[in-house]
């Protein structure tokens, strides 16, 4: 048969502490629902958590527990519940995920942390739609159920330059958000805790933009799948001291590994960028997969989008109306390519992994046109795998497996 | 360095193909149906080429092994791809940039070769199996007639009925209304065909020199004719077309 392929994923030592961190994270939430304080906002990933943070409200991100469905594979389980009662196979399958676990009663974090049986209940819910208008959606369903307040940000798309106009419209909206956010904690917002919380978020962001940056070292010592789990705290524990320690960590583990020449992807032959929503279901398959093929998809756009390079405490809600619409997701197809192109040259990329995510529309960068223009314009070529960030019934194993052996195949001929 | 007696094997969704080369000259081939055991039908279109030439399988220097069953073959030196395998075969009969279409059992794929047998890219179906083998297998089977004379059925349809949807499930639908239409059974054949062709063209422009492969290709050439007449200028097709990626596995087995 074809050669041996007894490969294991290298794990990073940093993964203990990751565990404990995210225990505490939740634990955290169970106590404050069991003891009724502090107060729980529910926020997207790229929603405004320092505002939240900073007026004293512990904060809960459903696209995490979005995304533990679907490593967990209960994903799969729980959609056809959604589905069932009007929600689209169609939309997004965080969404439909995670609302049908709810009406299943059911969730990943009573299998993961010992006690906890439900997601912790919001006091209020807000959205950005910068991610997609389905997390709007998603909120007003629970906000229903359960009678809570709904707030959020309407989000501008397909922006090209970010100008003070697109910066002064969120800015106003965030703004506009702390008296009903006062009502809710019942407290006022205090101007400098905000200014720490987007301080400690802004050195957050700067952090984890360097522990990816580590994977532009040949071999690189960290492979988007590495990127999937460690990022965690840039998104659920950003604007807090914890998150920095993290980094701080993971990072000097990194560059020992650079230094000490080791490698992520053993004997690393070809390097690949991976744009799209992670297959979470399919993580440690993939990863696998690419272990064996002795290539390293090194960066990712999905782990970069919690960068805020914009943050700034001493103007916290122009400069998170900024960070937030900054997003590569928000931005123009031109901005996207030119994007792309710099993220091709900074990690020697030999080519690209788009994933059409079959529910996931706005995360998908495959469907008009653009591998083939920047396979045309940079000669990097490229493969598009149809799936799905947790509806697995959209994914092929065989097929996706065939077409990256191939790519890879491709990649080879022309070394 | 190169070997004297290589083989390929492509265990293929529907079929497996084996073919087996002395020096560059193809020796022998074989096909049976891959069924629900790979590694059996590879070691029974081995085996039979085998018979037909006289040899023993220690005689065979390399073998490649590709296709869906690839990863079955416990006596293959190694697998790789279809893509690469049908690149590899198609590009010995045509060697200059050509674009590539292979129709398979359960998936469809266009590749493009430059002009040194380099590929360019290449793209496959998405996950639905529309537009291939199997979609023809269903209609056949919907229409009551065998898949072998599928092809001679629709050469007498006229093409005046038009399937629109993407999916087998849809079409075999749309097939439903226009059977309770009283529809003749060689336009509905002639629809299915021009279905696959749709499918087709919607992978890629297909721009150069167009060539086809695969198993649907060398049992149906109205599909080749269909193309053709699509794209308004001749397609070509290699000898023996289902046999292609068998042919390619041999090739690389030869030379690595």
């Amino acid at each position: 048969m074809a050669e041996a392929k007894a490969v294991e994923i290298k794990k990073l030592a940093a993964a203990g502490t990751l565990r404990k961190l995210l225990a505490d994270h939740f634990y955290e939430l169970d106590q404050a629902v069991k003891a009724g304080h502090p107060k729980i906002a529910w926020c997207t990933s790229v929603g405004p958590a320092e505002l939240l943070r900073a007026m004293g409200f512990l904060v809960y991100f459903p696209e995490n527990h979005g995304a533990m469905l679907g490593a967990s594979r209960m994903a799969t389980e729980t959609i056809p519940t959604a589905n069932a009662i009007g929600y689209s196979p169609e939309v997004c399958s965080y969404l439909t995920s995670d609302i049908g676990a709810c009406l299943q009663n059911r969730t990943p974090l009573s299998a993961a942390y010992e006690g906890i049986t439900a997601i912790p209940k919001p006091d209020v819910l807000v959205y950005n739609t910068n991610q997609c208008r389905d997390v709007q959606d998603w909120f007003a369903w629970y906000g229903q159920r359960w009678s809570r307040p709904v707030l959020g940000v309407e989000c501008y798309r397909g922006v090209g330059e970010v100008t003070d106009v697109h910066v002064a419209g969120i800015a106003g909206q965030l703004e506009a958000l702390v008296p009903p956010l006062e009502e809710i904690a019942g407290a006022r917002l205090d101007p400098e805790r905000l200014r720490e919380t987007v301080r400690l978020s802004r050195q957050c962001s700067d952090l984890w933009k360097e522990v990816l940056e580590t994977a532009a070292a040949v071999p690189s010592p960290l492979t988007f799948f590495d990127s999937t789990i460690h990022m965690a705290p840039a998104v659920v524990l950003r604007g807090t001291q914890v998150a920095l320690d993290y980094y701080r960590a993971l990072l000097a583990e990194l560059k020992a590994r650079i230094a000490d020449g080791v490698a992520a992807v053993a004997n690393e032959q070809h390097r690949l960028y991976w744009d799209g929503m992670p297959i979470w279901g399919r993580l440690r398959d993939l990863a696998t997969l690419f272990l064996e093929l002795r290539t390293c998809v090194v960066a990712s756009t999905y782990a970069n989008s919690w960068i805020f390079n914009a943050l700034d405490p001493d103007d916290p809600f122009r400069s998170m109306a900024r960070a937030y619409t900054e997003l590569f997701i928000v931005r123009s197809d031109p901005y996207k390519e030119k994007y792309l192109e710099q993220m091709i040259a900074t990690f020697a990329v030999d080519g690209l992994v788009f994933h059409d995510a079959k529910t996931c529309p706005n995360n998908t960068n495959c469907r008009h046109g653009m591998p083939q223009r920047l396979q045309e314009r940079l000669g990097v070529p490229s493969i598009t795998i149809s799936g799905d960030l947790n509806d697995l019934r959209c994914y092929s194993d065989e097929q996706t497996r065939t077409q990256i052996e191939a790519f890879v195949e491709q990649l080879a001929e022309k070394r | 360095m190169t070997s004297r007696w290589s083989l390929g094997l492509d265990i293929g969704a529907s079929a497996t193909k084996a073919v087996l080369l002395d020096g560059e000259r193809v020796q022998a081939r074989a096909l049976c149906k891959s069924g629900a055991d790979f590694a059996a039908a590879a070691k029974a279109c081995r085996d039979e080429v085998l018979t037909s030439v006289g040899l023993a399988a220690c005689d065979i220097e390399r073998t490649v092994a590709t296709g869906y069953g690839r990863h079955r073959v416990d006596f293959a030196s190694t697998s790789v791809t279809e893509i690469t395998c049908h690149a590899r075969g198609c590009y010995a009969s045509f060697p200059r940039a050509i674009t590539i279409i292979d129709i398979g059992g359960q998936d469809n794929k266009v590749i493009l070769l430059e002009e040194t047998g380099a590929r360019r890219s290449f793209r496959m179906n998405r996950k639905c199996a529309a537009g291939t083998g199997a979609f023809l297998e269903e209609i056949a089977g919907q229409l009551g007639t065998p898949l072998a004379a599928l092809n001679e059925l629709a050469r007498q349809g006229t093409g005046n009925v038009e399937l629109g949807s993407f999916c087998t499930v849809f079409a075999k639908t749309e097939l439903l209304a226009w059977i309770a239409r009283g529809t003749p059974l060689p336009e509905l054949a002639r629809a299915a065909f021009r279905s696959v062709v749709k499918r087709i063209l919607e992978m890629d422009p297909l721009a150069g020199e167009v060539v086809m492969t695969g198993g649907v290709v060398a049992h149906n050439a109205l599909i080749v004719e269909l193309v053709s007449a699509a794209l308004r200028r001749e397609v070509f097709v290699p000898e023996y077309p289902q046999y292609t990626g068998a042919f390619g596995a041999a090739l690389i087995a030869r030379e690595t």
